[in-house]
């Protein structure tokens, strides 16, 4: 573009400056809106801790408690299933809990505080379906004549064994999540809260 | 008689004088030439002006009477599945108005994967209409979204848990994944918040945008003209007056022709809404009659109907690639599924637009990708572990179809100018 008569190149300049500006100013009033689609403040306080009693939990029973909108699941597991866990480690993707999916004392064989008390956070690590329970062994699962007892996730058959460890050549990425959690007593279990909080 | 001719030819040289009503008229209707021979694939344009029509005013209807509600009511139900529920129970007339939204939003797809086989058939997204295609390919995902944030009201079952998956499939991309996905949902959770947010999008974010790229669609039609089954361009041979030799006017000869393919629909439709509005599962699933649970997964989740193509391509991605998981691969599969359409007029290089003059190697590929295509939306409806009459394992099946899916549109620069093409007439033929 050259300045001549025809084209006023001061006031072209000012017409560039200003809808430069314009843009700018459009942009930041975009800001508020997105943000507001953001977790509200309620949201994020709504994420409190939840005490659970576990003593009428017998051995390879499974409960459901909700915490933070999730299903969180605690099993009670026998010798017989902790003793087939060990077994199929090469069947696993994460059999040493390498990722960072549980709390530093989770880090085990069991992926537990106690051996048999399991406590996971019961969403595939897929896109978020909570896999169903498939505790019976064997071809009577409908799984695999040699399952061992795990779960199974009816969205894109993922299959992850009695710790949450995810089996190999599936979709889901990652072992089950442990949650933050403690003990208060022999029987009592805190969720979402634990010794470094 | 003739005074109040005199009268109302008044009232409307009032108006035209203000407003543009008689050159509309005339530009879109009365004076719009339409080749000739328009034929069966030719009703699905306006059906789908109908079906839109049908939709909106159902939905106003609705939100008359619906709740966008996830707290639980004093019987333990949420407020959002117990005002559907009353909609069906107590409003009056309420059930045929549900029942037509829900029958609309299947119809809706019908009628549109009908209109964009047309498309691909006669070649109809050929220069100069990439942007009719365009804008096309616009309203489809539009639709797809419009379904989709739709689906989560009823707050059943399946609307908990399809939002939970389609939500985390964002939670794929690497690094914003994560929040992007709770920024989509407004909570760590599909809950409340989201709920609001997609009955904002329902009935007013997505029909707005809908209906602008509707208008911006048919402005785009009406500038350049209609294709037609021979492909051939009518304005090359113009008479006199400059009208195309093969034109005839919109009304009164398509608009009466689109009213015949009006009351044909609206018989199918009808029987439907009154005799299988669930459409056997697929167009109201059965899960979707229990409240959501955010605890329990239904033993078998799947999308509707219309998404299940692109379903199957997504869970067809099992390995992961480029150090990136399988699943964001999946993502990608699914994304891309949809907007390949959009680069078809770009992907086409055959020296016809129609498949009447159009060689062998042509009809087969495409025969065999809609075939492929059917497979794989009955697929997705489908268990992973699905298989063909209890022995041919669904999945390897999905797999290849989805390889073929993308290689048919990737490879067709290739065997689009490579095909025996018959010599185009030079004007229209009448079959």
């Amino acid at each position: 573009m050259s300045c001549d008569d025809t084209v006023d190149c001061g006031r072209r300049r000012l017409l560039v400056a200003t809808a430069a500006a314009g843009g700018v100013a459009g942009v930041a009033v975009a800001v508020p809106f997105v943000t507001s689609m953001l977790p509200s403040e309620r949201a994020k306080a709504a994420g409190a801790p939840v005490e659970v009693d576990i003593s009428k939990l017998g051995p390879g029973q499974m409960m459901t408690v909700e915490w933070r909108g999730k299903p969180v699941w605690i099993i009670n597991r026998t010798k017989e299933m902790l003793d087939s866990m060990a077994k199929i480690g090469d069947q696993l993707a994460d059999p040493k809990s390498d990722k960072n999916m549980q709390p530093e004392y989770a880090k085990n064989d069991t992926r537990s505080i106690k051996p048999e008390i399991l406590v996971a956070v019961g969403i595939c690590t897929h896109l978020g379906c909570s896999p169903t329970e498939k505790f019976k062994t064997g071809a009577e699962s409908g799984i695999d004549p040699n399952w061992p007892g795990g779960f199974i996730c009816p969205c894109h058959g993922s299959t992850f064994d009695l710790a949450g460890r995810v089996y190999k050549s599936k979709p889901a990425p990652d072992n089950l999540e442990i949650p933050p959690h403690m003990y208060l007593g022999d029987a009592k279990l805190i969720i979402g809260e634990d010794k470094k909080a | 008689m003739s005074k109040v001719n005199a009268m109302l030819q008044g009232t409307l040289d009032w108006v035209d004088a203000r407003f543009p009503l008689t050159a509309n008229w005339k530009a879109h209707l009365a004076e719009y030439y339409a080749p000739k021979n328009f034929n069966f694939w030719y009703f699905f344009g306006s059906l789908a002006m109908l079906v839109l029509a049908i939709q909106v005013i159902t939905g106003i209807f609705l939100t008359m009477h619906y709740k966008p509600d996830a707290a639980l009511n004093a019987s333990g139900v949420p407020v959002a599945f117990a005002s559907v529920e009353y909609i069906m129970r107590d409003v009056p007339w309420g059930w045929l108005i549900r029942y037509m939204h829900s029958t609309g939003a299947s119809a809706f797809f019908v009628v549109v994967y009908l209109h964009m086989f047309r498309g691909l058939l006669y070649g109809s997204y050929r220069k100069p209409r990439e942007l009719i295609w365009l804008f096309g390919i616009g309203i489809f995902l539009c639709l797809m979204g419009e379904a989709f944030f739709g689906y989560l009201l009823p707050w059943g079952q399946m609307s908990f848990w399809g939002a939970q998956v389609i939500v985390n499939l964002f939670s794929a991309i690497p690094l914003i994944g994560n929040d992007l996905s709770i920024w989509l949902r407004g909570d760590y959770v599909v809950g409340d918040a989201t709920l609001n947010r997609f009955f904002a999008f329902h009935v007013i974010a997505m029909p707005l945008v809908l209906i602008g790229l509707v208008g911006a669609h048919i402005i785009a039609l009406h500038e350049v003209g209609s294709n037609n089954p021979d492909g051939v361009e009518i304005k090359k041979k113009k008479d006199a007056n400059g009208i195309p030799l093969d034109g005839i006017p919109f009304h009164p000869y398509y608009s009466v022709k689109d009213i015949v393919g009006v009351v044909v629909f609206l018989f199918v439709f009808s029987i439907i809404v009154f005799f299988m509005p669930e459409g056997g599962g697929y167009f109201l699933e059965y899960n979707n009659f229990f409240p959501a649970d955010p605890l329990v997964t239904p033993p078998h989740i799947a999308p509707v109907w219309y998404f299940t193509p692109y379903y199957s391509l997504l869970r067809a991605v099992t390995y992961p690639l480029f150090g990136i998981d399988a699943k964001f691969w999946g993502v990608v599969a699914m994304g891309a599924g949809t907007l390949i359409f959009a680069f078809l007029p770009w992907l086409d290089r055959s020296p016809v637009k129609s498949i009447r003059y159009r060689g062998p190697l042509t009809k087969w590929l495409l025969g065999i990708w809609v075939v492929g295509f059917f497979i794989l939306g009955f697929l997705g409806t489908k268990d992973p572990a699905y298989k063909f009459f209890g022995f041919i394992p669904g999945a390897p099946i999905a797999q290849l179809l989805s390889v073929y899916y993308f290689l048919f549109f990737l490879t067709m620069p290739v065997w689009s100018s490579l095909d025996r093409c018959k010599p185009e007439p030079d004007r229209v033929t009448m079959k």
